[in-house]
């Protein structure tokens, strides 16, 4: 069974950036739909996780709408995810931002702030390069690249997760993959047409999928 | 490694449209802001900045259909301001596109504006903007508004420290003395400025040649360097600058 037009859902929960993600996924020739129903997440034919904020407010108003499963569920089911920025942190374990807070455990790790001590400022805040360690369709198009970085907060987490990184006084991880299931730390729309080249290798993992099904 | 060192094209942009000429970008219509955008976009900026000039509320208005138009069609980051005085407008200016919000003179009137922005939307989102004048008699760089019109009683450096104090993740600095010289940046106050505060500061005024950004990285200790006539009257072409400063040994996203 094939589908003609792949439906990207993008999960609302009032995170900032929200506009620019979904015209990111427009550019590259996809639908995409602005959600908090549970029914629409399962449906979809990938999920983007955006974000910008704070973990704990973000995974508030995921757990107020009752979302958590329903990604859970996706994950398990093969959809491609891309979470960004914040929304690749909440892809993992947990984060030490305000106390502990459980994020959707769907690789393992946890988010802690980036270190104050090294002479790099915290946020970063602009154009990093990265080094590519796995190499696949989706990191090939980032390799020595600069990509846009804002956070305060980085992801630890086992090497064979980490396809790419950047330096910041401590390795950041910048883009993660397991499975079906990535993470930019970057705002692939927010960096240029290396970063449009990231949303167009999820949108042709969704179109490959959605044709698969 | 040290984040790349921006650089940043300035756009004045009154009821939606570019003004001032632009001559280097060869386009039909100059002042469509999407064309410009994208052009500079495709010619190596690390961020654009619209500096709305309009004035008036219709021209406000337009200027978000603007930052509609140019976010649908540009994937860099773009900073908007001029004239933002309230937390709606931050909102509607978010909302449209724009990663960062650049506050000047509601803020010297009232610093909340920085503390609620930043509260609602983030440090990195929100930019103090300071027009800075060397005041020789009383031997302090002076903090003015209203583009530039009226001094005020504050000094600079003490004022860009409150800024940040409120939650301003950036600043925008613009230098009178040297704005519109083409003779250099105004290196002894971003000296001053980048020893005093601990977020990232983008020079502004009087870039006229490519040794101007050099010395504004290398011995202001800047971010990020922002230009308006020099790039678009193409007397220093992006690429070619971007090159430079990486021969320089300045990290560059080329």
């Amino acid at each position: 069974m094939s589908k003609e037009n792949p439906v990207i859902v993008v999960i609302d929960y009032g995170a900032g950036n929200i506009f620019n993600v979904m015209k990111a996924i427009k550019y590259v020739g996809l639908s995409a739909k602005l959600t908090r129903d549970p029914s629409e997440i399962l449906a979809a034919d990938g999920l983007v996780i955006p974000g910008v904020g704070a973990y704990k407010t973000a995974m508030d108003k995921i757990n107020e709408n009752q979302l958590v499963v329903p990604i859970q569920k996706a994950a398990n089911n093969g959809t491609p995810i891309l979470g960004v920025c914040l929304g690749m942190q909440l892809l993992f374990d947990s984060s030490t931002e305000f106390g502990e807070t459980m994020g959707f455990g769907l690789i393992p790790g946890e988010v802690v702030k980036l270190p104050q001590n090294t002479g790099f400022k915290v946020p970063q805040m602009g154009w990093n390069q990265n080094s590519v360690a796995i190499e696949n369709t989706l990191t090939q198009g980032i390799k020595n690249e600069f990509t846009y970085f804002v956070h305060s907060y980085y992801v630890k987490t086992d090497t064979k997760y980490i396809a790419a990184s950047v330096d910041y006084g401590v390795q950041v991880p910048s883009i993660v993959i397991k499975d079906n299931i990535i993470g930019a730390q970057f705002h692939p729309e927010k960096s240029g047409e290396v970063g449009l080249r990231v949303w167009q290798a999820f949108a042709n993992m969704v179109s490959d999928k959605a044709v698969n099904v | 490694m040290a984040l790349a060192k921006r650089i940043v094209p300035a756009l004045d942009v009154k009821n939606g449209r570019v003004v001032k000429g632009i001559n280097f970008l060869n386009l039909q219509d100059v002042g469509d802001p999407v064309d410009t955008a994208i052009a500079y976009q495709n010619s190596g900026a690390d961020e654009l900045v619209f500096l709305d000039i309009s004035a008036t509320l219709e021209g406000r208005t337009t200027m978000i259909e603007m930052l509609e138009r140019v976010s649908s069609a540009v994937f860099i980051p773009l900073t908007a301001g001029g004239g933002v005085t309230d937390l709606a407008s931050i909102r509607a200016i978010i909302q449209a596109g724009a990663d960062k919000v650049f506050l000047n003179s509601a803020a010297v009137a009232n610093p909340d504006i920085i503390r609620q922005g930043a509260e609602t939307f983030g440090s990195q989102a929100i930019v103090g903007a300071i027009d800075s004048k060397w005041d020789e008699n009383l031997k302090m760089h002076r903090v003015y508004v209203s583009g530039g019109t009226k001094a005020t009683n504050l000094e600079t450096i003490s004022w860009a420290k409150k800024m940040v104090h409120y939650g301003a993740g950036e600043l925008l600095v613009t230098s009178m003395n040297t704005d519109g010289t083409q003779n250099g940046y105004d290196i002894a106050l971003y000296q001053a400025l980048t020893q005093a505060v601990n977020v990232p500061i983008v020079a502004s005024g009087g870039a006229g040649k490519k040794s101007d950004f050099v010395t504004v990285f290398k011995s202001g200790h800047v971010d990020a360097a922002l230009a308006a006539s020099v790039f678009h009257y193409g007397k220093i072409a992006l690429p070619d600058l971007k090159e430079s400063l990486h021969r320089e040994g300045l990290v560059m996203r080329l």
